[in-house]
């Protein structure tokens, strides 16, 4: 090899290096900053505390409880539609125009932006359906947002089980709606419960959606009818209008803490998931 | 099996089938009510007057409507965060399928794994208390500024670029690797010759979803753009991309003025099905010259 192809290859090498790093950096750089800055900060009283700017009280258990208000109803919602949805696909449809209508219709909605999705809640469930600025028109909203992925990893956990345990069942003289319902979905169940986490944390790391749809309001939700702030709407006011470095920063990390334990859990249960291989 | 037995199979069958038709009965009331709620302010103000306006000042007593600087900054910012994120984060994804050793490796995808799940308005504020005032401080001007969104996009999409490139990049067969090297190649012409065009689509595929992230940012972006509505003359002046525009006025907004934030919302979404399929083309092109390069491979491992 003339000795200058091994100089650029070293030349090249270093550079790789060098850019990563960057990358790398920087992205350590924002997770240093979040735990430097937010972890003196959080309390006991910080997070089961109320909040009220003008009596300069800082807690936020009202957004943690309005946050996972959403969660649920969003998954209640998103769920049900979206793993029958994801069962017509994997069971029942076959190649035609209606299971490409289908997969268009869903890699579209995977590309809207979160603001397009709000102003629709907005318009949509907020106004046409009269359910005001509420837990229910977010939950709603963000359902129709995350209903794209539920139905993707759901498909792709269903046409992972066995060829061999469908046709055994059928041939067993099963229904088809029987071997679905007892057979396949609970073989499945592990990674459409992985996938509904991965949910869990896009649902509460939305900030746009929410805010068009779910208000602003930092009481105590009383019911799915109650407007309310989410955390993420929380971390975005307090950083446009307080300027309060110290809560703003305990929030963000825990929001982050959060969704890392979330994805922590979805990493280890997808270990095992795999190594049983279903 | 008993007739009401079918007809039951049949029922749940419809249920089905009725619930993955909602995801395509959303996107046609997505697609209308934004149409029908935008719409009408875009035909009184004018489709040219509204996309090439340079104006945009909704509240005063001779309002006017024109989104063009705001396009501007959408594109422009997008343009320069894929420009600054892309070759850094083809560099880590390279470093991390094919140079670094693999205990390093394995301690840094949690980590890009962990960051490409961290809320935008996170890093909204971290590009607003540590990228803002550094700017500020070293290049002068206000530091709310295109630089800032710029910056500040390219870090949101890494990791979404460099976990699907290198994902791609691993997915890369074995034998066409081992067939470079067995002609004399370094290690470095097989990345670039051999490698990186193999995983084209993969990578380019990362690029789409980091534009679409990128375009479509709203709350990250409004706490560092400074949201004044002009043309930047430089990289450190304030913009305010179409985002910004709709949330930062919604909520005062008159009902024509509403309709035009709609507008901008539409022109948004054309923006980005534009994107699309601009790429949905590019890509096709590519993957067929992968296409062509799977069959001989095939051969020749069988053979």
């Amino acid at each position: 090899m003339p000795s200058w192809r091994k100089y650029r290859d070293y030349a090249v090498k270093t550079l790789i290096w060098l850019f990563a790093s960057a990358a790398l950096g920087f992205l350590f750089w924002i997770l240093s900053d979040l735990v430097v800055n937010g972890l003196p900060n959080i309390s006991f009283d910080f997070i089961t505390g109320e909040y009220n700017e003008y009596k300069g009280i800082t807690g936020i258990a009202p957004m943690i409880v309005t946050t996972l208000w959403i969660i649920s109803v969003t998954l209640i919602v998103s769920g049900i539609i979206g793993v029958s949805a994801a069962v017509y696909l994997a069971e029942y449809s076959k190649p035609g125009p209606t299971a490409r209508l289908i997969r268009f219709a869903l890699e579209s909605l995977a590309g809207i932006p979160s603001i397009i999705y709000g102003l629709f809640g907005y318009v949509f469930f907020k106004n046409m359906l009269k359910l005001g600025f509420s837990i229910l028109s977010a939950s709603l909203t963000l359902a129709v947002m995350v209903l794209p992925f539920i139905i993707g990893s759901t498909e792709i956990a269903l046409r992972n089980v066995n060829r061999l345990y469908r046709d055994g069942s059928l041939a067993l003289g099963a229904t088809k709606l029987y071997t679905v319902v007892n057979l396949i979905l609970p073989c499945a169940a592990p990674r459409i419960i992985t996938a509904m986490l991965l949910a869990v944390g896009r649902i509460a790391g939305e900030t746009a959606a929410v805010y068009f749809t779910a208000g602003t309001v930092y009481r105590y939700p009383e019911g799915i009818m109650s407007s309310g702030r989410t955390l993420s709407v929380h971390i975005y006011m307090l950083a446009k209008e307080t300027g309060n470095r110290n809560e703003t920063y305990a929030s963000a990390l825990l929001l982050v803490i959060f969704i890392s334990l979330i994805h922590f859990i979805v990493n280890a249960a997808s270990r095992v998931i795999n190594a049983e291989k279903i | 099996m008993g007739i009401t037995n079918r007809k039951w199979e049949k029922a749940v069958e419809l249920i089905f089938l009725f619930s993955a038709l909602i995801s395509v009965f959303s996107l046609a009331a997505i697609t209308v009510y934004l149409f029908a709620r935008g719409f009408p302010a875009i035909r009184e103000i004018g489709a040219i007057n509204f996309i090439f306006g340079m104006e945009w000042n909704p509240t005063a007593d001779n309002p006017s409507y024109g989104i063009f600087p705001m396009i501007y900054a959408s594109a422009a910012s997008t343009a320069g965060a894929v420009i600054l994120s892309v070759p850094v984060g083809l560099s880590a994804a390279v470093l991390l399928a094919a140079v670094a050793p693999s205990c390093l490796a394995n301690l840094i995808r949690p980590c890009v794994d962990l960051l490409s799940s961290i809320p935008s308005v996170v890093y909204g504020y971290f590009g607003l208390t540590v990228i803002v005032p550094l700017i500020s401080e070293y290049l002068g001007g206000p530091g709310n500024s295109l630089l800032a969104v710029i910056v500040l996009l390219a870090v949101m999409i890494l990791p979404t670029i460099i976990k699907i490139s290198e994902n791609s990049l691993r997915a890369v067969p074995v034998e066409i690797i081992r067939g470079s090297y067995a002609l004399g190649a370094t290690k470095t012409e097989t990345i670039f010759k051999v490698m990186i065009p193999a995983a084209g689509t993969g990578i380019l595929s990362s690029i789409i979803l980091g534009i679409g992230r990128a375009v479509g940012e709203t709350m990250a972006v409004i706490l560092v753009c400074g949201n004044a509505v002009q043309i930047p003359r430089s990289v450190l002046d304030m913009v305010r991309p179409m985002t910004a525009n709709i949330a930062l006025e919604m909520s005062y907004a008159d009902p024509f003025h509403e309709s035009a934030l709609f507008g901008t919302g539409i022109v948004l979404f054309i923006f980005i099905a534009a994107v699309n399929i601009i790429i949905n083309i590019l890509s096709g092109r590519i993957t067929g010259r992968n296409m062509s390069v799977q069959p001989v491979l095939k051969n020749r491992t069988e053979g």
